[in-house]
């Protein structure tokens, strides 16, 4: 191994100052509230030095909705023509699916011809998963769609697919275009970079308010919502695999006397096909993540189900619900997979074209008569009841117990000492020690972004609801990782549990948080602790995920060549695949930060007081300023994390000989 | 468009044909959109008030929409009928939105909400001196969780819901530590935890809600509230603090978008006569949350028997 990174930066410390340099920092960090007590300027921000931001912010908005005018129309007229046009489509798969054609609207409509019959809606994921697949996947999807009708979900479940349906091409279309665009322009990409960032890390609550404003109420806007926070996944993925084209095939492309529009359609973007429909599948996930909040502005569907179900406390509904999101998205995904990996232009003949239109044209006909063909009828469906509340009775009687003792000690022990500690630490040595350690890391330029974007939390005046954040995830990702990473390690090394693992974070990562946060105030009361929970659920999925996949991506040539030196299999895991997997660990560990973050808002339903709760404070009294900044913090916690840890990844690189 | 094919249909049939006298020309075919929230009781009241703009000869469109949310689309006139703003969790942001003048105030609901501290009748043994509030200096510690004791712990409501339950406890020196729930949804997650293991608990609970008709229990009783209480330190037991009292019940009003008065005079009318009351409400709210029955099966079976009732609202002139 080599010692020394050839990219340290310039002016850097030589090696034996840093434990110095550490422990000034430590005691920068501790020494000075002990010193200047806690209400010295350098420890907490004074209130007549925060900038009103948040003022500004909603007096820009409010002049943006009431008087930008652009001569002939106004700002919000212009939205609303986009929003109008974005409507046309989802009317249409609106009227396909769930609603079927109409005259005239509310409820003096007419039905002219009903939606697609339940038949054809299944049928056709099925036979394209016959055709991009195999028989095992198509019994996936064909028992996907018989969960939605068996269980009684089909009418909603045919609203949320509509939107699906026509968000997701829009946010890949858009994506791919995006994307194409910055690889070509670096200067884009420098812009593009931190805005998308903040589409993703901003949590929706803080600006669904301005897109009321200026898209309607209505599932337009929902659907706006959800493109923005899924569209950067294709972005990036855009970007990244328009690079991975090898330079040889460009080459060729150029040699045979293509133009540049050529080259691209022709060339790179079929070259680059596999990494942009790992785009496609991550805009697929994102987007059914958006279910629940896109229900309640004006989306209706499964999320709105899942919500209502949870208000009157029916735990075993809102599963139902919960769990027919979850299955539409794994069946969209694998059949997105599928296709993917079937590569263009493999063994398509006319006909399973035809079949598919045989299909729906016979079940469109015969709907109208067949009442049968046409809705699944109610005597067929099936529901757990109360099953679900009796199970959780049980588990509330038997287990409670046992889990208030073992809550009582993380509190006591670890939780409330941690939060305090945070709490109080001084805003002038967190902003300098991050400094030092972007410095350390990746050079100045990396220092003066992570203390920049500190010191906008400092001057919001969001430093303390910033830290019980930093708190409440900081402990998630730790559980997260300990709990996680021998997972992953252990579904690395074994094809069975490989696949189990693989089940459960693909539910946990699509099942609505909601509907898991509800059983946990069940067991864990209102506070830090089922806040914590829910955090860990969710974030723990990119641990499990990444360290299994670095780890399965270890060359085998090396593997081998331990294996031949004599290593024991415990050795060759320990000395030779986890440092080697361990750039695409911190990947993970990365991720892991992102979605523990995207956690703060919901965490904020079962009352805990950090930046979640004043973006949802802010939204009950309709302060659009107030939201923004306080998501724009939670974007800023987010970036200094990753910066700092893609920093620290490719030092990491560097030293193991993998850059 | 949104319209929920097999379940909405056959309502609207009904109350067409029910009503088909009445039927008449309106000032406009444009659907009014009223929007639903995900509870129960809003479902009803605002299905009966569309049933009856139905009979009178309206377009109807139901919205989903968040409780909060919903004021930006009311504002532009996106949305317009918002049946039920309750004064404790909606004050402000109707107070905010009536501000701009493109929302106005429909009058009450007929409906009062009743909100106060609210213990399960089981703790009536472990603190005999209940309903009585000096009962909880005694046996704070009953209510106590590891992390709050030896203080009682008090589950609020979300902090948006207002309530000065910290300056409550403040100023009747109840040795109380006030917790925020966040949601409805997880108030009364925990509240039916403890009540199946009947542990200790005391929270905010508010009626009409189905909490009235699955649990037993009974409310703290308060000093009654009046104005000067909040405002006026003197007044009450505690000479030096206001908030020295239980909390007032809230009024539940309509709110409508402003421009709407215009379009459909009469229809605003109607609204603005709808009233009904908590005795009512909570008894179909039963009907729907404990009995299984659905909402439309419920709110067309008020309208048949009630049709002198709600007839009486649709008089415009």
């Amino acid at each position: 191994m080599r010692e020394l990174a050839p990219a340290r930066p310039l002016g850097g410390p030589a090696v034996p100052l840093a434990p110095l340099l550490w422990a000034g920092a430590v005691l920068a960090l501790v020494a000075p509230p002990l010193l200047l007590g806690d209400k010295h300027w350098a420890i907490s921000w004074p209130k007549p030095w925060i900038v009103p931001l948040k003022a500004w912010i909603t007096a820009f908005m409010t002049w943006l909705r009431d008087d930008l005018s652009f001569g002939l129309f106004t700002f919000q007229e212009a939205t609303r023509f986009l929003s109008w046009l974005l409507g046309q489509p989802l009317a249409l798969a609106g009227a396909l699916l769930a609603d079927g054609f109409t005259r005239g609207s509310g409820s003096d409509a007419v039905l002219l011809w009903p939606p697609l019959p339940w038949l054809a809606v299944a049928g056709l994921p099925v036979l394209a998963a016959l055709w991009a697949g195999d028989r095992r996947l198509a019994l996936l999807v064909a028992v996907c769609f018989a969960y939605l009708a068996l269980f009684g979900q089909w009418a909603s479940a045919m609203t949320t697919l509509a939107s699906i349906a026509v968000a997701v091409p829009i946010g890949v279309a858009v994506g791919l275009l995006i994307g194409i665009a910055a690889f070509r322009r670096p200067w884009l990409e420098r812009v593009l970079t931190p805005l998308l960032d903040l589409m993703q890390t901003v949590p929706i609550f803080a600006y669904l308010v301005p897109i009321l404003w200026f898209f309607g109420f209505s599932p337009v806007a929902a659907m706006i919502g959800t493109i923005v926070f899924a569209m950067p996944a294709m972005i990036r993925n855009t970007l990244l695999a328009l690079r991975r084209v090898p330079v040889e095939t460009v080459e060729f492309g150029r040699m045979a006397g293509c133009t540049r529009r050529q080259l691209l359609w022709k060339v790179q973007v079929p070259s680059a096909a596999p990494g942009l429909m790992l785009g496609v599948n991550q805009v697929i996930m994102l987007s059914l993540n958006m279910v629940i909040i896109a229900s309640m502005i004006g989306a209706g569907g499964l999320g709105f189900d899942v919500l209502r179900a949870l208000r009157r406390l029916d735990l075993g509904a809102g599963l139902e619900a919960a769990v027919a999101i979850t299955l539409l998205a794994i069946a969209l995904d694998r059949l997105s997979q599928a296709v993917a990996a079937r590569g263009p232009g493999e063994r398509s003949g006319p006909g399973w074209l035809l079949i598919a239109a045989a299909l729906v044209a016979a079940a469109w006909l015969v709907g109208p008569v067949a009442p049968a063909v046409q809705r699944w009828p109610d005597a067929w469906t099936l529901t757990t009841g109360t099953a679900v509340n009796e199970a959780m009775i049980w588990l509330n009687l038997h287990a409670f117990d046992t889990v208030e003792a073992a809550k009582g000690w993380l509190l006591v022990n670890v939780m409330v000492p941690l939060k305090r500690l945070l709490v109080g630490l001084p805003w002038l040595g967190v902003v300098a020690a991050l400094a030092l350690a972007g410095w350390r890391l990746g050079g100045w330029r990396l220092a003066a972004t992570a203390a920049g974007l500190t010191l906008f939390i400092v001057v919001t005046g969001q430093w303390e609801y910033a830290m019980v954040t930093v708190y409440l995830c900081g402990l998630g990702v730790l559980l997260a990782g300990l709990f996680g990473m021998p997972v992953g390690i252990w579904a690395s090394r074994s094809e069975p549990v490989h696949r189990v693992v693989q089940a459960v974070i693909d539910t946990l990562q699509t099942l609505p948080s909601f509907a898991y946060l509800i059983p946990a105030v069940m067991l864990f009361r209102v506070g830090d602790v089922a806040a914590l929970m829910a955090i860990v659920a969710y974030a723990v999925v990119p641990v499990i995920r990444y360290t299994d996949h670095g780890i399965r991506h270890v060359e085998a040539t090396v593997v081998e060549a331990a294996r031949a030196m004599g290593c024991t299999r415990g050795q060759i895991l320990r000395k030779v695949q986890l440092p080697l997997a361990l750039p695409e660990i911190l990947l993970g560990v990365n991720q892991t930060i992102m979605f523990a973050l995207a956690m703060v808002v919901i965490t904020a339903l079962v009352g805990t007081r950090d930046l979640g709760q004043e973006v949802y404070i802010a939204l009950s009294k309709a302060d659009v300023g107030r939201g923004l900044v306080a998501g724009f913090c939670v974007a800023c916690l987010a970036m200094i994390a990753d910066r700092l840890i893609a920093a620290g990844s490719e030092r990491l690189k560097a030293r193991l000989g993998l850059a | 468009m949104r319209l929920k094919l097999g379940r909405a249909l056959p309502l609207t049939l009904a109350v067409c044909l029910a009503a088909a006298p009445l039927r008449a020309e309106v000032e406009s075919k444009d659907p009014i959109k009223l929007t639903l929230h995900d509870w129960t009781g809003h479902f009803i009241t605002t299905k009966i008030m569309g049933g009856v703009l139905q009979a009178m000869g309206y377009n109807v469109e139901y919205v989903q929409a968040d409780y909060l949310a919903q004021f930006a689309g009311l504002e532009p006139g996106d949305l317009h009928v918002a049946m039920e703003i309750w004064e404790t969790t909606g004050a402000d942001a109707l107070e905010a939105s009536l501000a701009t003048g493109k929302t106005i105030d429909l009058g009450e609901t007929g409906l009062f909400a009743k909100e106060e501290w609210w213990y399960p009748a089981y703790m009536k043994e472990r603190c005999p001196g209940l309903p009585d509030w000096r009962a909880l200096r005694e046996c704070a510690e009953v209510f106590a969780t590891p992390e709050t004791a030896p203080k009682g712990r008090y589950l609020g409501g979300a902090v948006t819901w207002g309530g000065y339950d910290e300056e409550r406890v403040e100023a009747l020196d109840l040795p109380f530590e006030v917790v925020h729930a966040g949601t409805d949804a997880a108030l009364f997650a925990e509240l039916d935890s403890a009540y199946q293991r009947k542990a200790p608990w005391i929270g905010w609970v508010y009626a009409p809600h189905w909490s009235q008709t699955k649990y037993e229990g009974e409310w703290v009783e308060f000093p009654t509230y009046e104005p000067a209480c909040y405002t006026d330190p003197a007044w009450g037991v505690n000479p030096d603090a206001a908030y020295d009292c239980g909390k007032p019940f809230g009024w539940i009003k309509k709110v409508g978008w402003a421009g709407g008065a215009e379009k459909w005079p009469c229809a605003y009318q109607a609204i603005r006569a709808f009233r009904i009351d908590n005795a009512t409400m909570g008894g179909l709210i039963a009907q729907v949350d404990l009995e299984g029955k659905s909402v439309e099966e419920v709110v067309q079976g008020w309208l048949d028997a009630n049709q002198d009732v709600w007839q009486a609202w649709t008089k415009c002139g």
